[in-house]
């Protein structure tokens, strides 16, 4: 136990406190989390869950992990952060955009703690970030959609505009569109990660519009169960939903963030951690597909997986020129590629998809 | 094309929870009971009926659980208002924390499941949409014409007066209470059952605090409460279906509106009352207001 | 059988006495919750309520009970004069908000000039915008009788979409990648609200609370208006004979309330929160309602009750970090402490006498 008195009052006893030699041998690895949402969620935080808990039996006593769930982004995330960091916890995920400003703050004042943060752009010496190319498996259940409509109309529940989220539904029209060229995308935008009456509201309005396969970016299984009284198809979202197959959901993409932090913990443990900046997609087993079901033909499944391996061996990249801009002029030359950087403040559709853009 | 037809089927899907809770705030309310904590009591009425139509596999029995579960949740709030006599602002705000908390505590089993399907009804609605339509002139006949009705508006517009023509005003106001409490669960439960059909904490998202607007929107009259419940659950599907019609949409603004719209009516009949041309429907006059006999 | 009997004057006692016992039931009820649910119920309690004080990481959690707690008191030490006088406004936290939001206008728009002007300039944005966002209700209810329970209500909803639209629209941040939210204002040295003696947890915000709170205690038992306001509250008839003037005690209630509200939303933008988001407001003016309440709308009780609010946030934490307690714990825990006080209260308002 931690003497009460080290802790008492100044700051330079908060340091002093929080510099003690990383590890001393024998002793466990303090892993903390921080989560944006309950652990119920059944999506985002719901998977960064199973990952820690994959940590856990990866490591067994070697590491002990603890989390705090449902911080609000903002004061509340720096407090969770400092908590954590004072209760001995030598590692610090927080997984979610908004504690960007919050993990940078307390990193400062505990550089001997290696914190990693989700989606953000914002590194120190002492504070990665981690991302997954959602996009990649945009493309693989984008191709399936595209053969899977009959009405040629493809919808897209949107969570916020912002580039993540633009990316995936560029990334599935692009794919959508290369199997079937008269393919529409239809984005309904609800604002929220999590509302599942709003959600299910959206998956509602897509359907009567004509959709009758979307993709979702938000986390609850709301618009499966639409689809399912509608007789429409989807996708599993961040988890695999796999209570929803074989129909409606005919296959799903899963945020699987146990390599990843399975990978950074090892090397937190032998001392090779580093900071930088990762975003790994299908090849790194971060982005999944889940399985795709029976009721997808056997020939479009093959070409799914097919697709699915030539991303994850880096011979293909969706953005790959030539594509132009929604208003018509030039993004990327034949051949060319988009540049991470360019994806990351992606702010506009490509040709063909005739939704406006939120303002 | 936008089918009219279409988006009224979605909207009565939409309404239908924000409209069982609204009438029964409206029952609470008419005899003078402000209860803020119809969340609290939706999400209680979310996970009692999800977790009874799971286990059992029936949806009826689900929905009796879930107005089991409502009444209980406001039978709390009925014990501190009417016997401990404490302030119902107050009151409510802490039963909405309450219910929120307690479900997400111990709803934890029951996250991952799936609910059984849920009951057709004629014309392709549901049993609960039709239950919620038939609710609406049971509730209007209940308070404008049966003698019962008539004695819980006397008690909530003058609850002195009432008790001194001999009703007893404790009780009619703790059976408002409880149908209000009944009515919020059915309408979480149709959130959990027949929308989601999933169980998560914190499900229902504000239903309860719309369910609320819904009934100042209303004047206090059921009719009005399907129209609000409408309006509400309207401009969400609407700007939606626009959406997916590829119509550019200031998203936010236009979910203000049904607010501003609420305001303006309660502003509208307020006028109407204070400046004396008096027409049906007005604020109760003793809503908010604890009641102690003295004698 | 019972009857209850009011009293003329609620003796000091019970007043003092009610929050404690409301606090202790609530420890009891929550252990046996925990051990239902099959926590340790001792060590469960020890967390939340112990812990954040003498825990072993206190030194960190005391001045974080001053973060919490600042707006907490700071909004409702404005809400109490209102209850006090009968004004039901129960939408300080859409003035909070609001008052957030002009506060960072005024920032966002000096961007990037460095100056002295620009905090003051910004606390009277955020004042007024609270203010006038209280003034709405009020004036509603002047000239036209509408409730100020209800318009407060509805306006908290409104609030909660201009700051959706500011964060995605007008206020976002032109370098931060089209994600939602504005600049961070802890970034910004003139607009910025920084902990002022390291590891105190003293910001301007907390500083103001306390002002708030001298200054309600000092209207309220020494001045005429506090008298007027108590009059109103207890006898209104009355007090249209005393004088009175029942509109201007709704606009000075309501208006009042509302600038410290936005006060203590402009602390929060400028301080901790840093950056107006879709989710800015974040329940500090329905929490300030129980404050109030908990606090028996005395200045006194609300700082005691505003830390203790503050507690269970700080120890619901703990408790999840270092015995798995769900975060919902600490809803349950305010909700059960407000039940239990307004159930105790009976004691303090009424004499229980068997009835002959």
């Amino acid at each position: 136990m931690i003497n009460r008195r080290t802790l008492l009052g100044s700051a330079a006893a908060l340091v002093a406190a929080s510099s003690l030699p990383a590890l001393a041998q024998g002793e466990k690895l303090k892993i903390g989390f921080i989560y944006v949402g309950p652990v119920g969620d059944g999506g985002w935080t719901f998977q960064h869950d199973l990952a820690r808990q994959a940590v856990e039996k990866e490591y067994g006593d070697k590491v002990e992990t603890t989390f705090i769930e449902s911080v609000p982004e903002g004061a509340d995330a720096e407090r969770a952060l400092t908590q954590l960091a004072l209760a001995g916890n030598k590692m610090i995920f927080a997984t979610s955009f908004g504690f960007m400003d919050a993990t940078i703050n307390v990193a400062k004042k505990f550089p001997d703690i290696k914190f990693e943060h989700a989606t953000g752009y914002k590194r120190a010496d002492n504070v990665a970030t981690y991302d997954a190319r959602f996009y990649e498996g945009r493309a693989v259940i984008g191709t399936i959609a595209g053969r899977m409509t009959k009405s040629n109309k493809i919808g897209y529940i949107g969570s916020f505009p912002i580039p993540e989220v633009i990316q995936g539904i560029n990334s599935a029209y692009i794919h959508a569109k290369k199997v079937n060229p008269d393919v529409e995308m239809k984005v309904v935008w609800v604002y929220s990660w999590f509302d599942p009456a709003k959600e299910a509201d959206a998956a509602a309005a897509l359907i009567a519009e004509g959709v009758d396969v979307f993709m979702q970016h938000t986390d609850s299984t709301a618009p499966l169960a639409k689809a399912q009284e509608a007789g429409a198809l989807g996708f599993g979202q961040a988890s695999d939903m796999s209570s929803f197959a074989p129909e409606p959901r005919i296959s799903s993409i899963v945020d699987n963030w146990a390599p990843y932090y399975i990978k950074r913990v090892g090397q937190a443990l032998d001392g090779t951690w580093k900071s930088e900046a990762t975003w790994a997609g299908i090849g790194d087993g971060e982005v999944v597909i889940g399985e795709i079901t029976d009721a997808v033909p056997a020939e479009v499944k093959a070409e799914a997986e097919a697709l699915k391996a030539k991303i994850a061996s880096g011979e293909y990249h969706p953005f790959t020129g030539p594509l132009k801009k929604q208003d018509g002029s030039d993004w990327l030359a034949d051949g060319q590629k988009a540049t991470d950087e360019e994806l990351s403040g992606l702010n506009f559709y490509v040709e063909g998809i005739t939704a406006p853009m939120p303002q | 094309m936008i089918d009219p037809i279409v988006v009224f089927v979605l909207l009565l899907g939409a309404a239908t929870p924000i409209l069982f809770a609204a009438l029964g705030e409206l029952v609470a309310e008419r005899a003078g009971v402000l209860n803020l904590g119809v969340e609290g009591m939706m999400i209680g009425g979310a996970l009692a009926g999800f977790a009874v139509a799971n286990v059992t596999g029936s949806t009826a029995l689900g929905f009796v659980a879930a107005a089991v579960a409502g009444m209980a949740l406001s039978l709390i709030f009925a014990a501190l208002t009417q016997y401990l006599m404490s302030n119902q602002v107050a009151t409510g705000l802490a039963l909405a924390l309450f219910g929120l908390g307690l479900t997400a505590m111990f709803g934890k089993p029951y996250e991952g499941l799936k609910a059984p399907s849920m009951m057709a009804g004629p014309l392709g609605l549901n049993l609960m949409i039709w239950l919620g339509l038939i609710m609406v002139p049971v509730t209007w006949w209940f308070l404008m014409r049966s003698r019962a009705g008539l004695i819980l508006r006397a008690v909530g517009e003058n609850h002195d007066a009432a008790h001194g023509l001999g009703y007893p005003v404790r009780r009619v106001r703790i059976g408002a209470i409880a149908f209000g409490g009944a009515m919020a669960g059915l309408g979480g439960a149709y959130i959990s059952i027949a929308t989601v059909l999933q169980w998560t904490e914190g499900m229902t998202a504000g239903a309860g605090w719309i369910a609320l607007a819904i009934v100042v929107f209303a004047q206090w009259n059921p009719w009005g409460a399907l129209a609000g419940a409408w309006l509400f659950g309207g401009v969400t599907v609407l700007q939606l279906r626009l959406q997916a019609a590829g119509v550019a949409l200031p998203v936010q603004l236009l979910s203000m509106a049904p607010y501003l719209a609420t305001i303006i009516v309660l502003v509208a009949i307020s006028a109407r009352q204070k400046f004396g041309r008096s027409g049906g429907g007005a604020t109760p006059g003793s809503l908010g207001q604890p009641f102690h006999a003295l004698r | 059988m019972f009857r209850l009997e009011p009293r003329a004057s609620a003796p000091l006692l019970w007043q003092v006495a009610t929050p404690v016992l409301a606090v202790i039931a609530t420890m009891i009820t929550g252990g046996l919750l925990f051990a239902a649910l099959g926590f340790d119920p001792v060590a469960s309690i020890r967390t939340i309520f112990w812990d954040p004080l003498f825990g072993p990481a206190a030194g960190y959690s005391r001045p974080q009970l001053l973060v919490k707690a600042g707006p907490l008191i700071l909004i409702a030490s404005g809400l109490a004069l209102g209850f006090r006088a009968g004004i039901w406004n129960i939408g300080a936290e859409g003035q909070y908000i609001i008052g957030a939001i002009c506060g960072a206008a005024v920032a966002l728009a000096a961007y990037p000039t460095e100056a002295f002007w620009i905090f003051p300039a910004m606390i009277v944005a955020g004042a007024a915008g609270g203010w006038a966002w209280g003034m709405i209700p009020a004036l509603l209810r002047n000239w036209f009788g509408a409730s100020e329970i209800l318009v407060s209500l509805m306006l908290v909803y409104v609030a909660q979409k201009i700051a959706a639209w500011m964060a995605f629209g007008p206020m976002k941040n032109p370098e931060g990648f089209n994600f939602p939210g504005s600049r961070n204002l802890q970034q910004y040295p003139s607009a910025a609200n920084p902990e002022l003696i390291a590891n105190t947890g003293l910001h301007w915000g907390v500083i103001a609370a306390g002002i708030a709170l001298a200054a309600t205690w000092f209207l309220m038992s020494r001045h005429i208006l506090g008298f007027r306001i108590r009059t109103a509250g207890a006898a209104p008839r009355a007090a249209r004979f005393a004088g009175v003037r029942p509109e201007r005690l709704v606009a000075l209630c309501l208006g009042l309330s509302g600038a410290l509200a936005g006060l203590a939303g402009l602390f929060e933008v400028a301080g901790p929160a840093g950056q107006i988001t879709e989710s800015f407001g974040s329940g500090y003016g329905f929490t300030a309602i129980i404050v109030a309440f908990l606090g028996r709308l005395h200045p006194l009780g609300i700082l005691l009750a505003g830390l203790l609010m503050a507690l269970t946030y700080i120890g619901g934490e703990l408790a999840q970090m270092m015995l798995n307690l769900p975060a919902s714990t600490v809803q349950v825990f305010q909700g059960m402490l407000l039940f239990f006080l307004l159930g105790f209260d009976l004691l303090t308002r009424y004499r229980i006498r068997r009835r002959s």
